[in-house]
């Protein structure tokens, strides 16, 4: 039988896993990807001193003589700040920090760098966001396998909300739950705590991530936007625990779940 | 909703308690788990045969098998995981290592490791590959959790 191969290795702070499904001879593939991770990790980070970023923030490198790769993340980034009136910000917190999009990037790169070089069947998660692609045939029958997701509850994290499940999936969850309100509305500079948890789903997690927070920072206003995005679907829980769906949702016939476990 | 939150803080003074007894015995581990770190990388079919100190002490001849994930580091500290499993059902999950150090830990672990543990149970249940969230807690945890997994079902 096929083994599957997943690993774990800890990158821009975050434990990322990588999951190929019937990955034998794929171990190379996901060192290299994992490497181009931590290139992004030195290349973006604000933490790292000598970061393109950390750089190009303190005046020493002009950003049109950034790498390459640095210039189209600001080029996206600043493209998002627009569709996204200004609600996703690169300089929410007074400095320049595209980390916000960085990852959910990155993560995308990493999808499309496996799929280029033939894993078609695989799944990375970064902290919570994460992009799946391609399903595996259930052995034996002729059903096929995709990859599910939970998403969970913003205040119990033995409930899952929803499940969504598929083979061309980016799926990205922002919340003020796990660090206390560290979005801020840019318009205002409050921290935004309206809605606990914005869960963006959509085919590349570039910008479903940067969607997530961004509605997030809208808050109430988030509801009507989300509604008008193409090509995205998502899911709310607002702060008192109400939640709200768009009109395509992909997920149909999953009840909340509790989680084995949990007594009543 | 009361008794929900009653056996919730039940569970989590339980597994506190726990793990304060295993504190003691924990303490020498961590060197050993730093160097399990650099396995990290290990494709999991392999990891199991590679896998370091005690990590099969569950008594083989009742069916019940005991392995311990990847020593995984967090912003709070190493953190490693040890899953039981029974008859192919994961019946116990406990972290082995984890952050210690001060009242913010202790707050930490009465949230994260009950949570551990149930994610562990459901998502053999539930059929679950991932999970989205916005948490950065658990995650470390998680992935500890999930290198065990591998090694279960790689063994």
């Amino acid at each position: 039988m096929a083994h599957d191969l997943r690993r774990v290795e800890q990158v821009m702070g975050l434990p990322i896993t990588i999951a190929v499904r019937s990955g034998e001879g794929q171990a190379g593939l996901v060192d290299e990807v994992y490497g181009w991770l931590r290139w992004v990790d030195a290349t973006f980070s604000t933490y790292k001193k000598d970061s393109d970023i950390s750089r190009i923030e303190r005046g020493e490198l002009a950003a049109e003589k950034a790498h390459p790769m640095v210039r189209t993340v600001l080029r996206q980034a600043a493209a998002l700040a627009q569709s996204t009136h200004g609600y996703f910000d690169l300089r929410a917190g007074g400095r320049l920090d595209p980390s916000g999009y960085v990852k959910g990037w990155a993560v995308q790169m990493a999808s499309d760098l496996l799929l280029a070089r033939g894993a078609y069947d695989h799944c990375v998660n970064a902290g919570g966001d994460i992009r799946a692609c391609g399903t595996t045939a259930v052995p034996g029958t002729d059903r096929r396998r995709p990859w599910r997701i939970a998403i969970q509850d913003p205040w119990r994290q033995d409930l899952l909300r929803w499940v969504v499940s598929g083979d061309d999936l980016a799926v990205a969850t922002s919340g003020t739950y796990a660090r206390g309100a560290h979005v801020l509305d840019p318009h205002t500079g409050r921290p935004a705590a309206d809605l606990a948890s914005v869960t963006v789903v959509g085919p590349d997690l570039a910008p479903a991530d940067a969607y997530a927070t961004a509605a997030l920072a809208m808050g109430e206003r988030a509801y009507d936007w989300l509604a008008e995005l193409d090509g995205f679907e998502s899911a709310v829980i607002d702060a008192r625990g109400r939640t709200w769906q768009s009109a395509g949702w992909p997920c149909h016939d999953e009840p909340v779940r509790l989680l084995e476990g949990v007594r009543p | 909703m009361r008794r929900v939150i009653l056996a919730l803080a039940v569970t989590a003074a339980a597994m506190v308690l726990l793990l304060s007894y295993k504190t003691a015995a924990q303490k020498a581990d961590p060197p050993a788990a730093l160097t399990n770190t650099q396995k990290t990388g290990t494709p999991a079919p392999t990891a199991s045969s590679s896998t370091s100190s005690g990590t099969s002490s569950g008594g083989s001849k009742s069916g019940n098998k005991t392995v311990t994930g990847d020593s995984v580091d967090t912003r709070w500290g190493p953190v490693q995981v040890q899953v039981t499993e029974s008859g192919g059902k994961i019946t116990d999950v406990k972290a082995v290592v984890y952050p210690n150090g001060n009242p913010r830990d202790e707050e930490i672990n009465a949230q994260a490791l009950p949570v551990l543990r149930q994610e562990a149970l459901a998502a053999q249940s539930a059929q679950i590959d991932m999970v989205s969230g916005a948490t950065v807690t658990s995650q470390g945890y998680l992935s500890s959790l999930q290198s065990a997994l591998d090694k279960l079902n790689g063994a």
